[in-house]
């Protein structure tokens, strides 16, 4: 089965939402990564005020991404979220708590309340993200899909941490801090700003080691997310592209560009998105028990109508969601400064 | 316990936490709208202090409402992937449209109403309040579009090959029998909490003599609102219950607790005790009430339990109370608020030390009405979870046909099994508990900390001592500073 138009342009739109998620929350989860390497409580209000205007508007990616799956792939989404259950329970405790240590943190002066949310604020952060690498890393290593469309099996909090899925993991740790490290690069000044441009070479250089290590590992072992690559050698300029902008990170802050610095680590990690869809590509669940079990984006897709309905929605709200984002990311543009509505 | 208890047990704990919060957004939102309008249009810099009072609250309601949002997003996937693929297709496009409308737009101004205050101008900042507010009641709109699409489905069709609902109108599907009517009547209910939960806070700082003006003046705004809302309510509450009763009979049967259909007239219970295995009802019951509700005449019976098959009759016990509790509060809420607005009249309000009591803990009646108007509405719809046909035949009788049973909607039980429901139950109730403490915790701070002395409003972006300066130097009635009276602990971080 081929997929329609309409399915083809979910699928991409679907990972459009997953490389907004990925760019935009990629950076307040790295500034929470980053959290405990702040000295004080000046500077740790700092950084979480670095993106308190922006957070909430970015986990809405996340959101759209679940409820547009839902829409448009329902069998794919009922699939996937009951296979993995605990999973994605631990995830949203981890949002969970993320979303509260930001809006309560500040808002009582007593030492251990403050440093019980420091300490959510940074583990939530960070198991979060290690949970989305081990769910990207499942899904290219192949999920058990049964004939009937769902799991053949629960699956264990430890049997998805294989070593592939464990190393993506790992990945997704070290670029989210790099993305984070890179983001508030731009937002502070002074002393601050010179430790977390030292803190951007370490992430930095851990990054480029789980990148190795990643790509190789993919391609010795999967042979399946490779097989694009085979079928459509034009992805080739995705993976040419990422390491280019990957070069890039470091030459644009030897030059000292700090903007310049967090576009390209955007394009990288939306590289990375992209690479990960053609990897699943033209399937959205690559069942592990057998290929005929594999949830394509046909058998998994909503009827036309819907698709065509949702397109509508798609085409006159997008816009509008862009227009705002960039306003609002236009008023808390510059550094941050602390003041009494700040967290 | 099986995997359908449990599962059930926790979407009902989950969506019950999260809907303590978006309704005071809808409300809240709202008269925030109103108090910065008022400050645009007066320039008196107590609506400014109002407004950001109310925002930093707002803020903190609204964190826990996204935490605990994100979990129902994912629910159905995770407890209900056979509703998900039954339904996906139809609900899907209400859920997408919720996201583009009306997530990005809340989240998006939020952060102008709550950290922008010194980065935009007066005019951007209302705006940004207006869409807040307005994008809080899109979300409503879409969420209440696909829960009354499973009450009375329209628009659709059964592809018996795929075994799902596929959408063939969208627009039927928008304005299904029930979704106006439930709308209107969750937006009156979350006006009516917004306007009460003001209420007790300004009168909770008025029997305590504290921040004078700015009490008096809200309290009156939110007094209005409240009593033009609860008096809408109860209109917005007939039309509901007949709603029902027209849709879905042996819900309206289970809300009133009549099991078996009288020959006459039928009667209403004002309160009662549902004794289901005897089939009676213990209570206080005004007769042809219902019968004239339902049908505005004095003749027909209305159709009871018996009327139905039993395998698709509702409980009855949790319904009819829920049911009770809400239109009594409701009452409750309109014969208060409409005697608070007669004090008002009278100029004696504020000194009515009793009344100001009732309005500091009548917040607790709004939020137990708000749940029980869900819980009877969906424990109600039982055993189903998107509702069949209903048909009257000759005999009187119903015939019901289709739908998708709550326990056909579970996820595979060889994937999600009983044990991992339950430790999600264990980590839920653990952690809501938590943040419930918390959230009351940081409320009461916020209430104890109180609005920041009037002042107008800087456009450069400030340091921190300009404020405190300013609050020192503004004295109040007792002739002694705000700064040192109120807020002996600011610091400019202790909000």
């Amino acid at each position: 089965m081929q997929p329609t138009t309409l399915q083809l342009l979910w699928f991409v739109l679907l990972g459009v939402l997953l490389a907004g998620y990925a760019i935009l929350d990629g950076f307040d989860l790295g500034v929470g990564i980053l959290h405990p390497l702040a000295r004080d409580d000046r500077e740790r209000r700092i950084m979480m005020n670095s993106i308190g205007p922006l957070w909430d508007g970015n986990e809405v990616w996340l959101v759209v991404f679940g409820g547009a799956l839902f829409a448009a792939f329902p069998k794919a989404y009922a699939a996937a979220f009951s296979g993995l259950y605990l999973a994605f329970m631990l995830l949203l405790f981890c949002l969970i708590f993320r979303g509260v240590s930001m809006e309560f943190r500040s808002k009582r002066p007593e030492k251990p309340w403050r440093r019980f949310w420091d300490f959510s604020f940074f583990a939530s952060s960070t198991l979060a993200t290690f949970l989305f690498g081990v769910a990207v890393g499942n899904s290219m290593h192949g999920l058990p899909l049964g004939p009937d469309g769902d799991f053949t099996d629960t699956v264990r909090l430890v049997q998805m941490l294989h070593p592939f899925p464990v190393c993506v993991g790992l990945f997704a740790v070290c670029a989210f801090a790099l993305h984070g490290a890179v983001y508030l690069n731009l937002k502070t000044e002074g002393e601050l700003h010179n430790r977390i441009r030292r803190w951007m070479w370490t992430c930095f250089w851990c990054f480029l080691a789980m990148y190795a290590v990643v790509s190789v590992y993919a391609i010795l072992e999967i042979p399946r997310a490779t097989a694009s690559f085979r079928n459509y050698p034009w992805a080739w300029i995705i993976v040419i592209l990422n390491i280019l902008a990957i070069a890039n990170i470091p030459r644009s802050l030897y030059l000292d560009r700090p903007l310049r610095a967090f576009l390209t680590s955007a394009c990288v990690i939306a590289a990375f998105t992209f690479l990960f869809g053609l990897a699943l590509f033209p399937n959205l669940i690559v069942s592990s028990v057998s290929p005929d079990n594999d949830l394509s984006i046909s058998r998994a897709a909503s009827t036309e109508k819907t698709l065509g309905i949702m397109a509508t929605i798609a085409a006159m709200g997008i816009p509008f969601v862009l227009a705002y984002t960039a306003v609002i990311y236009w008023v808390f543009r510059g550094k941050v400064v602390l003041h009494e509505d700040s967290y | 316990m099986n995997v359908e208890t449990l599962s059930r047990i926790q979407f009902a704990m989950t969506i019950m936490f999260h809907y303590l919060f978006p309704p005071l957004s809808i409300g809240l939102g709202v008269l925030m709208v109103f108090m910065e309008g008022m400050y645009l249009r007066t320039k008196d810099p107590q609506y400014h202090a109002m407004t950001k009072f109310w925002s930093r609250i707002f803020a903190a309601n609204f964190a826990m409402g996204v935490a605990t949002g994100i979990v129902m997003e994912f629910q159905f996937g995770t407890n209900w992937a056979n509703y998900s693929r039954y339904v996906g297709d139809v609900f899907g496009s209400a859920l997408a449209a919720e996201g583009i409308f009306a997530f990005f737009l809340e989240s998006g101004f939020l952060a102008v109403l709550v950290f922008g205050w010194n980065r935009v101008s007066a005019k951007m900042h209302f705006f940004a309040t207006c869409m807040v507010s307005l994008g809080s009641i899109f979300s409503a709109i879409w969420i209440v579009i696909a829960n009354s699409w499973m009450q009375t489905p329209a628009g659709h069709m059964i592809d018996p090959v795929e075994n799902r609902a596929v959408i063939t109108d969208f627009w039927a599907l928008v304005f299904n029998p029930s979704s106006m009517i439930r709308l209107f009547h969750v937006l009156m209910g979350a006006f009516i909490l917004g306007a009460f939960f003001v209420m007790s806070i300004t009168a909770f700082y008025i029997l305590k003599n504290r921040h004078h003006d700015f009490a008096r003046k809200g309290f009156k705004i939110a007094l209005l609102f409240g009593a033009a809302c609860s008096l809408i309510m109860l209109f917005s509450g007939d039309l509901q219950a007949r709603e029902v009763g027209f849709h879905q009979p042996v819900k309206l049967a289970a809300f009133e607790g009549i099991f078996k259909t009288e020959p006459g007239p039928t009667g209403m219970y004002l309160a009662g005790w549902p004794d289901t295995e005897r089939e009676v009802v213990y209570g206080v019951k005004v007769p042809y009430l219902l019968t004239f509700l339902m049908y505005r005449d004095f003749k027909t019976p209305v159709s009871g339990l018996d009327r139905f098959q039993p395998d698709v009759r509702p409980p009855v016990k949790i319904p009819f109370l829920t049911y009770h509790v809400m239109i009594g509060l409701g009452t409750a809420f309109a014969a208060l608020t409409l005697l608070g607005v007669f004090f008002l009249w009278k100029g004696t309000l504020f000194e009515k030390r009793w009344l100001m009591w009732i309005f500091v803990f009548a917040v607790l009646g709004a939020y137990v009405a708000n749940q029980a108007g869900w819980v009877s509405a969906e424990v109600g719809r039982q055993p189903f979870v998107v509702y069949p046909e209903v048909k009257q035949l000759a005999d009187g009788n119903f015939e019901m046909t289709g739908g998708l049973r709550t326990v056909e909607g579970l996820s595979n039980r060889k994937v999600v099994v009983a044990d991992q429901v339950l430790a999600s139950i264990v980590l839920f109730s653990l952690v809501y508990a938590l943040l419930f403490a918390v959230f009351v915790f940081v409320l009461n701070t916020k209430i104890q900390h109180g609005p920041d002395a009037p002042q107008e409003p800087r456009t450069a972006p400030s340091d921190g001592k300009g404020f405190l300066q300013a609050a020192a130097t503004l004295v109040d009635r007792q002739g002694k500073t705000l700064a040192s009276n109120e807020n002996e602990n600011r610091t400019p971080e202790a909000h």
